[in-house]
């Protein structure tokens, strides 16, 4: 009997570590056809023009976990004009508008395997030095200081929106970037966005370090607000 | 009325469009990387029309420039243009809306640019 119940036990306990989500086989089966989980060989324009999401092999040093987590259950979208941008508009009167039609939503996982996907993502640090560690210095900004340098002062308005529907498209809207990204990706991101992502859409400026830290500081406020809501 | 034979002026026809999209196809050609940079940078506030009237543009305080537009296209300087690529807005005294480019696109890439745009207006040097 005794040795019966053993087997028994022995069994289910072998059986738990197979039931928990496999956040490898996740990431290949449900990320890796839309996101590079490895550095491209070439990270040219075309490369931009192919992908069909951001990538991601250095998501351990961008996303929050918790946030990335929460993400993958219920996923919203960032991107207002999707990835890449030039795909989702079209010619419209007086002006472009976003090709709603063209998008498509993005993936979305059981809680235990976004959360096995976050762990797994965490992992991807892409190469050394590629975020600066201890770079933000966790300035505090009042909020009308911060707002008026994100739009009329360094503006970033025009192609990212600082609350819902205010602000341009064609980049991802930043009133949840302070939930969604770590501290020091802000500023590295701000500062060379070209560094993180070869050719990107979006210019590297010529901002000071108070700049910098005024917007990252700005941005990271504006998400723990919103994040709360 | 006199006639005009057929054949003849078919084949005029016929040759006048073929060297039409012959010099379209060379423009393509020649503009080709001028315009993969322009359609990745430019058009999210340009427009597709190269009108300035792209999809970021509805809640800008100031419009961005139309490049279709010879008259007022052909009063800024080359010089000019090319600052406002490099440096943005601000270094020709213009808006904060327009960033500088001189990080992502070389100088030869700048140069292609402003090569597009006065072929884009069909407004000469500007000089």
């Amino acid at each position: 009997m005794k040795i019966a119940l053993a087997v028994v036990a022995a069994t289910i306990l072998s059986a738990v570590p197979a039931l928990a989500a496999d956040g490898a086989g996740i990431l290949k089966s449900q990320c890796a056809e839309c996101h590079a989980l490895a550095q491209p060989e070439r990270q040219d324009l075309d490369h931009i023009w192919n992908r069909k999401g951001p990538d991601l092999f250095y998501a351990g040093v961008k996303f929050n976990k918790a946030w990335l987590a929460k993400w993958l259950e219920n996923p919203g979208r960032i991107r207002p004009a999707g990835e890449f941008y030039e795909k989702h508009i079209k010619r419209g009167d007086p002006n472009d508008v976003v090709d709603t039609a063209s998008l498509t939503n993005h993936v979305k996982l059981s809680a235990a395997d976004a959360s096995a996907a976050a762990d797994e993502l965490m992992k991807l640090t892409g190469p050394a030095g590629l975020v600066e560690k201890g770079a933000f210095k966790g300035q505090a900004v009042a909020a009308a200081m911060g707002e008026m340098f994100f739009n009329k002062l360094r503006g970033c308005g025009a192609c990212h929106q600082s609350k819902p529907d205010a602000g341009g498209s064609s980049g991802p809207e930043l009133y949840t970037a302070g939930a969604r990204l770590q501290p020091d990706y802000i500023y590295a991101y701000i500062k060379d966005p070209q560094k993180l992502d070869p050719h990107v859409w979006m210019p590297t400026l010529p901002l000071s370090d108070p700049d910098i830290q005024r917007l990252a500081g700005y941005l990271i406020q504006l998400g723990q607000a919103e994040g709360g809501k | 009325m006199p006639r005009l034979p057929m054949l003849p002026v078919a084949l005029a026809v016929l040759s006048l469009g073929l060297l039409r999209s012959g010099s379209l196809l060379a423009a393509e050609e020649q503009y080709a990387r001028a315009i993969k940079n322009y359609e990745t940078y430019c058009v999210q506030c340009h427009g597709l029309g190269r009108n300035g009237k792209g999809v970021n543009t509805p809640p800008m305080s100031v419009q961005p420039r139309d490049h279709s537009d010879p008259k007022i296209m052909g009063d800024i300087p080359d010089d000019q243009i090319t600052r406002a690529i490099k440096e943005g807005g601000l270094a020709v005294n213009k808006s904060v809306l327009m960033p500088a480019w001189g990080h992502v696109l070389s100088d030869a890439e700048v140069t292609e640019m402003l090569a597009y745009l006065r072929h884009v207006c069909n407004c000469g040097t500007g000089k």
